[in-house]
């Protein structure tokens, strides 16, 4: 398309002269040892192929990643994107972080950052492989250039283009630095799936030997000269501020260097060790004030939205027909009031962050889901221009929503290193992590259903109360002041099932609790409210619930298709003797996902989850051995939620403080999981679907559902570990 | 003080640490010896992110304070094979077991100490002494397989070995 090559070129130009200016503008070199060089590209490794392709005269292929890794596998499979149309040899490829500080110069010459909502493959996917596509044509173009000859004489595969009627080869290395020079083809046709030879194949992770054999590669494994560690103290009160410290009390403690105050809220001991840091901030004499935030409690926060579930000021997400009318028409109408509790994050690596502040230069070593959110983050918190700021991105010991919008722990860091001249690194203790998160919202919803003489569903109502996550974390991502996506698993995009009369509809009311993502957020507490629901109308009808599914999906083949595939690979309705099972589907990421669970619960009430059967269809799929270790992993995030997870709070103060009383699943909990792929490819949409959330929302209300099969027991509020499941 | 501390073998190397009798293996390992393959996850011996052997036996090293391990042996995942890998780090490898990886210096380790204990553990073995080990991205199934396969062959090799030996 000429408008499309027009505006490619545009981009380009813009993109080569803003190089030139990230040279001369890029502030100071860094101070990384070698031994701690973040995995960036290095400044002298040759020139770009597009933005995202750099090749060494040894055919090393260098694939620019701008998405993060947090353990779902973006180090491999964006870079399987990119290779599956350069056809480079996939040993070669050597994949490298972008920096954060040159996209933003180079007007985000590689897109966006954000590593969040399953999005990294399937918003990046298109541009990944016409990136590869177009290094390849100018890898060609050079090849035919120099022998002479028509580019459509030649293949390239194996990083080798290949002059076909002669033979005669040439490697990618060989002419990489020439093609880099040569302009980029604006329109480059993409292979069609069935010529893919990497894409669908379960490559191995290019991440996995560092993480066996302790290679220094997360932000905590940083080590600067001079650097100096921080422990924290945040008040324990949220939404409280710091009143005094009495630093004198812990000068003369080994090691300590400095105590400072952070944003009002926090105080910091600096100290030449982390422990020795730890040890004087806990002796530290603090004084907080906890102000408003004193008078909230887990139940004071439930009365404030259970008013709020018959309140007026109703944001609505999404409305077929006349539900009042419908439910007034009724001949029958089931009600049911849900809750779900409060949720951590626990990243296996508690919140850490390394800075170093030189007047207006500034590096920041960062686990971040967004590295230029943290790059913007630190700017303004500093009040200095984004310019000034680099980031070095690590991979991440764990991230689930914790490190993307939430970027308290960088500000954080930023606050204390502008405070000495020393590189500082921040160690949250896992008290402080579980205590300060942007927790997933506490909800309360109450839904309504009624049916015709004839037993259809003619109408469902929904409403959920709780605190805005946009509110807390992106303000701007308001429609008229209301956070829709609080009524997620509820909405067009999301709910496949088909109800005549429907209405969901949120009411905010915000607290001093933060809010933030979550792997699944909203889809996982709306997804638990909705398929419980399902399965307790199919009840009231005297229905197999997946049976009953299946006529709600008559107009939903996408959805109806995963729904049969978990069904007939989890063998539904033929347990052996004495397990229960459970079924739940959530439409979520553009992926849709059923599951199948398994239970047994013995005569004192002890729940046993022994097999998860998952279909998940996400369209394409990557990397199949990495589909499954997402679903093997977000069936353990869930797991450990629902039978544990809740963050409570007394006066203003979340009572749980470390894994003893915030549990995670363990090995002895973890079920079987089965996945299957029920890949519609582009059958229903061109989008491509997420895979790292879509497996965490159905498994709570498949757990439930299964545990109400075997005991009658409804379960309507979560974790298990507060029921009794034999009365 | 520091001087009282008799000296700790660490990986094979003698040492004698400059860092305070309280203070906890895993940041005299971390902070002084530059040893971050061994990481903080609680602080509290309930995640077992920070395993190591001490003397061969798993420890989680957030509990251990260095004055208690004068004259003893003490083994983090940069040394848990002197030559090239260690069969579990191996089969890590070929299963593909890691996600985010971080706690993942402490699951070997913690494997390890099974193995040499018990080298054919059942699955209630491997429950038992794996469960203190928490992965919040879920690789249970695949840090289970992975022992097994290690057992597995293991086991065959001895097996192998045993006709030999009768001869």
């Amino acid at each position: 398309m000429s408008i499309n090559s027009t505006r490619r070129a545009f981009t380009f130009g813009i993109s080569a002269a803003a190089a030139g200016l990230a040279m001369s503008v890029r502030p100071l070199r860094s101070v990384a040892a070698p031994g701690n060089a973040p995995i960036a590209a290095n400044e002298e490794s040759p020139p770009e192929i597009t933005a995202w392709i750099k090749i060494e005269p040894d055919d090393t292929t260098i694939i620019q990643v701008a998405r993060s890794e947090m353990g779902q596998g973006n180090f491999t499979t964006l870079p399987m994107l990119v290779a599956e149309e350069l056809e480079c040899d996939w040993r070669f490829v050597r994949p490298r972080y972008v920096g954060a500080n040159e996209n933003i110069l180079r007007g985000h010459a590689w897109g966006s950052m954000v590593t969040a909502a399953s999005i990294s493959v399937r918003e990046s996917q298109s541009y990944l492989r016409k990136a590869g596509a177009q290094a390849r044509h100018m890898l060609i173009a050079e090849a035919a250039d120099r022998w002479q000859i028509s580019p459509d004489e030649c293949v390239a595969r194996d990083s080798v283009v290949t002059h076909v009627p002669t033979g005669r080869t040439l490697r990618y290395g060989e002419i990489a630095e020439a093609a880099a020079h040569r302009p980029i083809p604006a329109d480059v046709r993409l292979k069609p799936p069935e010529e893919w030879r990497l894409i669908g194949q379960s490559i191995p992770r290019v991440d996995v030997r560092d993480k066996v054999v302790g290679n220094p590669i997360y932000a905590s494994d940083v080590r600067l000269p001079d650097m100096l560690f921080a422990s924290v103290s945040a008040c324990p009160v949220l939404g409280g501020r710091l009143k005094s410290f009495d630093a004198s009390r812990i000068r003369g403690m080994p090691g300590v260097r400095r105590v400072v105050a952070v944003e009002g809220i926090a105080v910091a001991v600096l100290a030449d060790s982390w422990w020795q840091a730890k040890k004087a901030c806990d002796a530290l004499p603090i004084t907080w004030d906890p102000g408003e935030g004193k008078q909230v409690s887990t139940q004071t926060i439930r009365e404030t939205y259970a008013d709020g579930l018959t309140a007026d000021d109703v944001a609505i997400g999404r409305k077929i027909g006349d539900v009042n009318k419908a439910l007034s028409q009724a001949l029958s109408v089931v009600h049911a009031d849900y809750e779900v509790p409060y949720l951590a994050h626990t990243t296996m690596e508690p919140q850490t962050c390394t800075a170093y502040v030189r007047g207006e230069d500034v590096e920041v070593w960062a686990p971040t889901q967004n590295g230029e959110g943290t790059l913007v983050n630190v700017a303004n918190t500093l009040g200095i221009p984004p310019s000034k700021v680099i980031v070095h991105k690590h991979h991440l010991g764990g991230g689930f929503g914790r490190r993307g919008l939430a970027q308290d722990w960088s500000r954080m860091a930023a606050h204390i290193a502008k405070q000495v001249d020393r590189p500082v690194k921040m160690i949250w203790t896992r008290e402080e992590d579980i205590q300060h998160d942007y927790y997933r919202p506490m909800v309360l919803a109450r839904q309504s259903a009624g049916f015709d003489a004839a037993g259809h569903l003619i109408g469902w109502q929904v409403r959920v109360c709780g605190s805005s996550i946009l509110v807390d974390l992106s303000p701007d991502l308001l429609v008229n002041g209301q956070d829709l996506e609080m009524c997620n698993a509820f909405r067009d995009a999301d709910m496949a099932y088909h109800v005549p009369n429907f209405e969901v509809g949120y009411v905010m009311r915000n607290n001093s609790v933060p809010v933030g993502y979550w792997r699944g957020v909203n889809h996982s507490q709306n997804g638990f409210f909705r398929e419980c629901f399902i399965d307790e109308l199919a009840h009231a009808r005297n229905q197999d619930p997946y049976l009953f599914r299946r006529t709600l999906l008559s107009t939903a083949p996408r959805s109806l298709a995963v729904v049969d595939e978990v069904a007939k690979r989890a063998n539904w309705g033929s347990a052996r003797k004495g397990l229960f099972q459970g079924m739940a589907l959530v439409e979520c990421y553009n992926s849709v996902t059923a599951q199948v669970v398994e239970i047994s619960v013995d005569d004192a009430g002890v729940l046993t989850v022994h097999r998860v059967v998952c279909a998940i269809d996400a369209g394409y799929i990557v990397n199949p051995d990495i589909v499954e270790a997402q679903m093997q992993g977000a069936v353990a995030y869930a797991l450990g939620a629902v039978l544990y997870g809740a963050i409570t709070l007394r006066d203003g103060e979340v009572e749980q403080s470390n894994f003893h009383d915030y549990r995670a699943l363990r090995m002895n909990e973890m079920p079987r999981v089965e996945t299957y792929l029920a890949s519609s490819g582009d059958k229903y949409t061109k989008a491509w679907g997420g895979v790292g959330e879509p497996g965490t929302p159905p498994l709570a209300p498949a757990v439930c559902n299964a545990v109400f099969a075997a005991t009658g027991k409804r379960i309507r509020s979560l974790p298990l570990a507060n029921q009794q499941l034999r009365s | 003080m520091s001087a009282s501390l008799g000296s700790i073998t660490v990986n094979g190397l003698p040492r004698r640490p400059v860092s305070a009798g309280d203070t906890p293996l895993l940041w005299y390992l971390r902070d002084e010896l530059g040893l971050t393959g061994t990481r903080f996850g609680c602080g509290a011996g309930l995640c077992g992110c920070c395993t190591v052997h001490v003397d061969g036996k798993a420890v989680r090293s957030c509990l251990e304070r260095i004055d208690g391990l004068g004259g003893k042996q003490v083994t983090t995942i940069e040394q848990l094979s002197s030559n090239g890998l260690h069969p579990l780090q191996e089969a890590w490898i070929a299963l593909q077991v890691p996600q985010c990886g971080y706690c993942q210096s402490g699951q070997i380790m913690q494997a390890a100490a099974l193995l040499s204990e018990n080298p054919d553990p059942s699955d209630a073995d491997i429950d038992a002494a794996m469960s203190g080990n928490i992965c919040r991205c879920g690789t249970y199934p695949r840090i289970r397989a992975a022992i097994k396969r290690v057992a597995k062959m293991q086991t065959k090799s001895s097996a192998n070995r045993a006709p030999n030996s009768l001869e």
